[in-house]
């Protein structure tokens, strides 16, 4: 891997309207430089994006802000998404029926991506999303 | 928005194809889904979605496609798609459009029905 990508940064993302592609840029430089294939990619992409819409719409956040974080380690890439918002209840999974408009947000980032966990207080939600390098070509 | 979108439509027989250009997110499924109504207030009822130049179509885009997906159905009529990235594809099948609305490789395959 080239030098110039460091092994853990952070970008904030303004809370506006197609603001999370500012995000899925980055994120596609990053995972372009770990050697991940096009369609992998494209998988970090969407879960990102569904993530950072989740936050924008659904957090309350008063801070009109979230964060976004890459980890590249050895064997796969971490992607965060920290809003500052009151929280939910992350256990409770919305069921998923056929043609339902809404709640697909959360089954497509845990199809797309290998590991998927919320972290959620009255403070804010943690999101926090693994990609396996070698399973993606 | 901050990336080029597009919605272009033609007739092709009873075919409504709708070619649409960029990141489907909700400003860019309204205007396709405005695309679509003014076809069907016209009595048109068989449309091609044709997303070859489409890289991606978020959680929020594809509700408004399930959205013009049922109203097909009320007008007894259909709803394919064509040229799907992979990614596209996969985010088609996990949100279960693929039961409800047939999928081609082509544009050509897909009026051909
Ligand atoms: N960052 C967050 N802060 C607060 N609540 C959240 C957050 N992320 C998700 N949620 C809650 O989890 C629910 C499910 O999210 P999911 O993305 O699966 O569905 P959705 O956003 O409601 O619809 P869709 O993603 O299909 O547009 C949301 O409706 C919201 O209540
Ligand atoms: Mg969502």
């Amino acid at each position: 891997m080239s030098a110039n990508v460091p092994k853990r940064f952070e970008l904030e993302i303004p809370i506006a309207c197609d603001k999370e592609l500012e995000a899925t840029k980055v994120a596609e430089r990053v995972a372009q430089e770990m050697q991940f294939g096009p369609d992998c990619v494209a998988e970090i992409k969407l879960a990102l994006i569904e993530g950072i819409i989740n936050a924008f719409e659904h957090s309350g956040s008063a801070i009109q802000k979230v964060l976004v974080e890459f980890a590249i380690h050895d064997e796969e890439l971490e992607v965060v998404v920290q809003d500052f918002g009151q929280g939910f209840d992350a256990s409770s999974k919305p069921n998923v029926r056929p043609l339902q408009r809404r709640g697909y947000g959360r089954v497509l980032m845990e199809s797309l991506m290998d590991e998927v966990k919320y972290f959620t207080s009255p403070q804010g939600t943690r999101l926090v999303m693994k990609k396996r390098r070698p399973k993606c070509a | 928005m901050s990336e080029v979108f597009k919605v272009t439509a033609r007739q092709a027989g009873k075919f409504i194809v709708i070619a649409v250009e960029g990141y489907i997110n909700n400003l860019a499924g309204e205007k396709v889904l405005d695309e679509f109504n003014r076809w069907t207030a016209e009595g048109y009822r068989h449309f091609v979605l044709n997303l070859e130049k489409t890289q991606l179509v978020n959680s929020i885009g594809v509700s408004i496609l399930i959205e013009m997906i049922e109203k097909t159905q009320e007008l007894n009529g259909s709803m394919a798609f064509c040229c799907l990235l992979p990614i596209i594809a996969k985010t088609f099948k996990i949100m279960g459009l693929t039961q409800y609305a047939r999928v081609y490789e082509t544009e050509a395959e897909a009026i051909a029905g």
